[in-house]
């Protein structure tokens, strides 16, 4: 009989042995995908991270120049317009990524946690998005702010939200919700990478049954790397 | 940028009016959120529809390297 060798005093090496153990290099930067990822409806995940680095990149820049820049420069107008059209493409990506997820059943196998971080990222992602509206300093925002701040009062947190103040909602918007926003999606990879794409599910011809398989029943398809330490078949 | 350009390019969609509403019931959408929703299921549909290029191929590959 083998005893398991103690975990080490030290929490460096044990963060470190548990990071090896639920990623493993192979796993955490993989070399391939299994076949199946070969589909576009794979690709609007990867859509919204790359959208996210724009909308960060363009609103880093924005928040060095600030608002008269933004607002009265023909280069501060095209980044302005960078940034919110960049909102638009994660916003579209982001929800085409959930249907897609959502009729493959992508908590399967185990994935509970990869289809709750990305709901919640995208739950958090509506007010950092609405918290820029009212950060745009200019007729809009204030129109927005006004109207808004009654929605928060009808619920009794307005005292805690109060969308006329432009110093905590440019705050919201541009600290701590994209940190929100980030350790999310940054968690959602990681648990993605963890457990695997999902699957399709399976195909019954028409006539072949219920069509329908107990997701317990299913068998685990993931992208376990080959014995020669690659992937199955996409590059990644 | 000369004003005739500007002119030429703020008319490609002519947004100097207050936006038109669609409403049905209680539902009550702007028709560039409506041209988004609708744009959004034809790129979902399209996804599930339209080949992956090399897609086949790989298949392919892997069924002659694994034998599987």
């Amino acid at each position: 009989m083998s005893v398991a060798p103690p975990r080490s005093k030290s929490w460096t090496v044990r963060v470190r042995e548990i990071g090896v153990e639920n990623l493993p290099p192979e796993k955490l930067l993989p070399d391939g995908q299994p076949t199946y990822v070969a589909s576009w409806i794979y690709i609007f995940g990867v859509a919204s991270i790359a959208s996210l680095m724009v909308i960060i990149g363009s609103g880093t820049i924005l928040a060095l120049k600030g608002p008269a820049w933004w607002h009265y420069t023909g280069i501060g107008h095209f980044f302005n317009s960078i940034h919110m059209w960049a909102v638009e493409l994660f916003f579209f990506a982001m929800v085409v990524h959930l249907w897609g997820k959502y009729w493959m059943a992508a908590w399967r196998g185990g994935r509970t946690r990869v289809w709750i971080t990305g709901a919640v990222t995208f739950l958090v992602a509506v007010p950092t998005a609405l918290t820029g509206y009212v950060s745009q300093q200019n007729f809009d925002a204030q129109w927005i702010s006004t109207q808004a701040k009654d929605a928060m009062n009808s619920v009794g947190i307005g005292s805690f939200f109060n969308l006329t103040n432009f110093g905590q909602m440019y705050s919201y918007h541009v600290f701590i919700m994209p940190l929100a926003v980030v350790g999310l999606v940054g968690a959602h990879v990681l648990l993605v990478r963890r457990h695997g794409v999902v699957p399709p599910l399976p195909f019954h011809a028409a006539g072949a049954g219920t069509g329908v398989k107990p997701a317990a029943a299913e068998p685990e398809i993931s992208p376990a790397p080959a014995p020669n330490g690659r992937g199955t078949g996409v590059a990644g | 940028m000369p004003h005739a350009a500007v002119a030429v390019l703020g008319a490609l969609v002519n947004l100097n009016h207050p936006a038109h509403i669609i409403e049905w019931e209680f539902i009550k959408l702007t028709v560039a959120n409506v041209v988004v929703i609708g744009l959004m299921f034809v790129v979902f549909f399209a996804a599930i529809l339209l080949p992956f290029p090399g897609a086949a191929a790989r298949r392919e590959a892997r069924r002659g390297g694994d034998g599987s």
